[in-house]
């Protein structure tokens, strides 16, 4: 017999997962697209963001693969898996280290993931095609990384401060 | 636990102003080597390159690729190049804006074509690709 506390932790993982799979839905929905390609609105790193806020980074890496294998299955095909799986591990690998400094708050976490989600992507597309020319969206990539990891965050605290 | 979410920390400012920096760097390093008005676009698919077309020229290039099906439309119009059709499933390549300066690219990810704007006689930004 589990513990009442696991119990309640496996419910909250499984509504993290599912929350994370609307909002991959939701942002395949809108058309997100100012000729750059690669740039996205991470609004499902929302998810791993609280999860990694609420429970810890073990159990937020495991709602971002799920998220990333189910969701390129159920609105994607193969070659979308290996673009948001290199984009979601690199954005998680930093992530994690930004939060382990303890120096950023989850705004800065947040902005992190969005820049490192779309280099990974970058790097993706890089050795797909193997021209250097591709790193011209670099800016603009960037950039967005920043505006959409921030908007991310801000709605993150609101959400964290209102459930805990 | 931390005591109270701030919502937004120096050492976050300072970050987001390294991105940018590096951001506006790549785009001045982009736009003053690479950034002259180009001569001609090449079309590399996997890594090779196909052909090479004037831009001051008007044309339209069917890009096939052997036995597998797909194709992408090339349009040179105005010293400005751009994809107008393709059967690729997301059509990202179509949407991407025109291209006519020097290390501009159109790229077309499900066919691994990459079309690249690059200057007049010298070749030196092809050397990657070989």
């Amino acid at each position: 017999m589990m513990a009442l506390q696991d119990r309640k932790k496996t419910a909250y993982m499984g509504l993290l997962l599912a929350f994370a799979l609307i909002l991959s839905y939701v942002e395949s929905l809108i058309p997100f697209f100012f000729g750059v390609p690669g740039m996205k609105l991470g609004l499902a790193n929302l998810a791993v963001l609280l999860t990694m806020y609420l429970f810890g980074a073990k159990e937020a890496f495991t709602i971002n693969f799920c998220r990333i294998v189910i969701s390129s299955f159920l609105f994607g095909n193969m070659s979308m898996l290996l673009y948001s799986l290199a984009g979601g591990v690199f954005s998680f690998a930093v992530m994690f280290l930004m939060k382990k400094t303890n120096r950023f708050s989850i705004t800065g976490v947040s902005m992190g993931g969005g820049v490192f989600h779309n280099i990974g992507q970058l790097l993706v597309a890089f050795c797909v095609v193997r021209t250097e020319g591709i790193f011209y969206y670099m800016p603009v990539l960037l950039i967005a990384g920043i505006v959409t990891g921030f908007l991310n965050g801000v709605i993150a605290i609101a959400v964290r401060r209102n459930i805990t | 636990m931390q005591k109270k979410d701030k919502r937004f920390r120096r050492s976050d400012l300072l970050f987001a102003g390294a991105i940018f920096v590096i951001a506006i760097m790549v785009y001045l390093l982009f736009h003053f080597v690479y950034g002259k008005e180009g001569a001609y676009v090449q079309v590399a698919v996997d890594g090779k390159v196909q052909g090479q077309y004037s831009l001051s020229e008007d044309r339209n290039v069917q890009i096939d690729y052997g036995q597998a099906e797909g194709f992408n439309v090339l349009v040179i119009e105005d010293g400005k190049a751009m994809v107008t059709e393709a059967d690729c499933p997301d059509k990202l390549c179509v949407k991407q804006k025109s291209i006519s300066r020097s290390g501009e690219t159109i790229v077309c990810l499900p066919h691994k074509l990459v079309i690249t704007v690059i200057g007049g006689e010298e070749s030196e930004y092809d050397g990657f690709t070989g």
